[in-house]
């Protein structure tokens, strides 16, 4: 075979193998909305589920999606901005700075369904009294540990990407480190935590495993965030795992998909438009 | 004074995931912990039975069932996301690059449970009509229901790919510009320069991302639990339904008590430890890339 050919059949093979991704990403997407977007409809949404949720529609788990995503986020963007904060503007690369990055490294690795077990021990058994056992809170202060490490890389880079000239001139007028980060970097990285909040939320919808230990799995509507609840992608699962009942099951999937889309498109958007927007004054 | 106080909180935040990850292993190893002691570690990870009921823990099958998928999840997911990555670092022309990217990222920010709702209702059946049509006169019946270790394979290959194709682009993106120059001025062309100079040359960071995706595949347990079929025993061939280590928490962790929830426990941190090795590993050759640059 000569050399050109071989040339174009590995280029054909390299584009196929990219064609193949973007492939599956299309079916996967395009099926769950062809099964699932005739289901969807005003009442679907805001009827409650019966018979275990083979019947009716995602009123109360779409409220537990709600409630669980905000008290999660809550938790997650003051902390997770804060530790970010600490990393690349209160500290020189040191031996603590290693260690700290080192365990937020180790925390995104651990499988979430083993965060889940110790949520389950520590806030749903050990902390029944303040968190009300199976409920919303267990639930979120499980996710939130497990979204600790994305907020904070993600932070990170946002702050990291204001320029260090900037910093410079407001310590050289005499502001205080402080001050220097409350209204001259955090302003400027606002787009990009805005991103990595929007990334948190978009990981808090899809997380499944760690709410089947916390979160309670009641088709109740939540009362409070002490009540038991579940959230879409719970339902999800539960829906097409015990009743079999697969066209709700695609009408969820069909919405949380939905949600994830426009999670995305308003991240892509934030960074291009309001990104531009500060830099540029 | 008022500064060294909002510091504090701050180092405070930077600590937090430092304290989770002691909170997270020190309990899960004191709730699993009593059941190893009175198995036996070797006696648990080994053994071939698992009867809740009868008090009889061992996760060998679920070990095996891990490494079956894993094993499955990488042979799809390497190849289709490492060329994936070539092509996004040396084919894709300008316009496609980022319009591919978001697509990749956006393969991630799908819900497992997607996956697993997608693998039950079409790669589930159209296994099932391989192993009936193709494969009919060898496979016992409980092989013949289409879930098992090559639909999880599936799913789980393409639910790697994001992680596989975002750290090996890269890795790739890494090499000096120097040796592909200094290929193609030799005459090389475009393939051979990539497979024999840009691929070693940035191997370390390729072997990273597919040590994280595996890492990925071994903690999934949403979309595998919806397509493997989740029967404790020792899987015969790739068609038999399979339980994994995470599956098999995700499964029972909401009915157990006394010592069946100790050994969900014990299953916890046999995942932990499996995790925490491929981790380091990891962060060991990625490390090593770059002092070899």
């Amino acid at each position: 075979m000569s050399v050109q050919v071989k040339e174009k059949l590995a280029a054909c093979f390299v584009w196929g193998a990219a064609l193949l991704t973007v492939g599956a990403l299309v079916i996967i997407i395009g099926y769950i909305m062809f099964q699932g977007l005739d289901r969807i409809s005003i009442s679907f949404l805001l009827e409650n589920p019966r018979r275990m949720g083979s019947e009716g529609g995602i009123f109360s788990p779409l409220l537990g999606t709600i409630y669980f995503t905000l008290v999660t986020m809550l938790l997650a963007i003051p902390i997770g901005v804060g530790a970010a904060i600490y990393l690349t503007e209160f500290t020189a690369e040191g031996l603590l700075v290693r260690v700290i990055r080192f365990f937020t490294d180790a925390l995104a690795g651990i499988p979430s369904i083993v965060i889940g077990l110790f949520g389950f021990a520590f806030f749903v058994v050990m902390l029944r009294p303040l968190t009300g056992g199976w409920s919303i809170l267990s639930a979120s202060l499980t996710a939130f540990c497990m979204i600790l490490p994305i907020m904070i890389r993600v932070s990170e880079e946002a702050l990291h990407a204001i320029p260090a000239s900037i910093r410079e001139g407001s310590l050289a007028l005499g502001v205080s480190k402080w001050d220097t980060v409350l209204h001259v970097v955090l302003p400027g990285a606002l787009p990009g935590i805005l991103t990595a909040a929007l990334l948190g939320i978009g990981r808090v919808i899809g997380e499944t495993a760690p709410l089947l230990l916390t979160l309670g799995g009641s088709l109740l509507v939540p009362k409070s965030i002490f009540s038991p609840s579940r959230t879409l992608s719970m339902h999800l699962y539960l829906v097409a795992m015990e009743t079999g009942e697969f066209s709700v099951a695609f009408a969820t999937a069909a919405v949380l998909v939905m949600v994830i889309l426009l999670l995305n498109l308003g991240g892509y958007y934030l960074m291009k438009h309001l990104g531009r927007r500060i830099r540029g004054a | 004074m008022k500064e060294k106080v909002y510091e504090k909180m701050l180092l405070f935040c930077a600590m937090a995931s430092t304290l989770v990850v002691v909170l997270v292993g020190l309990f899960v190893f004191l709730q699993g912990y009593p059941l190893i002691a009175k198995t036996g570690f070797i006696s648990f990870v080994f053994g071939k039975e698992w009867l809740p009921g009868g008090g009889v823990f061992g996760i060998f099958p679920m070990v095996i069932g891990t490494l079956a998928v894993t094993l499955g999840a990488l042979v799809i997911g390497v190849p289709l996301g490492v060329t994936t990555a070539v092509f996004l670092a040396e084919y894709a022309p300008g316009i496609v690059t980022p319009w591919i990217r978001r697509a990749v990222e956006l393969l991630a920010g799908i819900p497992s449970v997607v996956y697993g709702l997608f693998g039950m209702t079409v790669i589930v059946p159209l296994v099932r009509y391989t192993a009936v049509h193709w494969f009919g006169g060898v496979l016992s019946p409980e092989m013949k229901t289409g879930f098992g270790i090559i639909a999880a394979s599936i799913v789980l290959g393409i639910m790697i790919l994001p992680t596989i194709v975002s750290i090996s682009e890269d890795a790739l993106r890494a090499v000096p510009q120097e040796y592909k120059k200094g290929s193609y001025a030799l005459g090389v062309p475009r393939w051979q320069t990539i497979i024999h100079n840009t691929i070693p040359a940035a191997s370390s960071g390729i072997m990273a991302g597919v040590v994280l995706g595996m890492g990925r595949a071994v903690g999934e347990t949403m979309a595998i639990l919806m397509v493997a079929g989740n029967a404790p025993a020792l899987p015969r061939s790739i068609f038999s339904p399979t339980r994994t280590l995470s599956g098999n928490i995700g499964l029972e962790m909401s009915y157990a008590s006394g010592e069946h929830a100790q050994a969900l426990f014990a299953t916890g941190i046999v995942l932990f430890i499996v995790i925490m090795l491929l981790n380091s590993f990891a962060l060991f050759i990625a490390g090593k890339g770059v002092k070899v640059r």
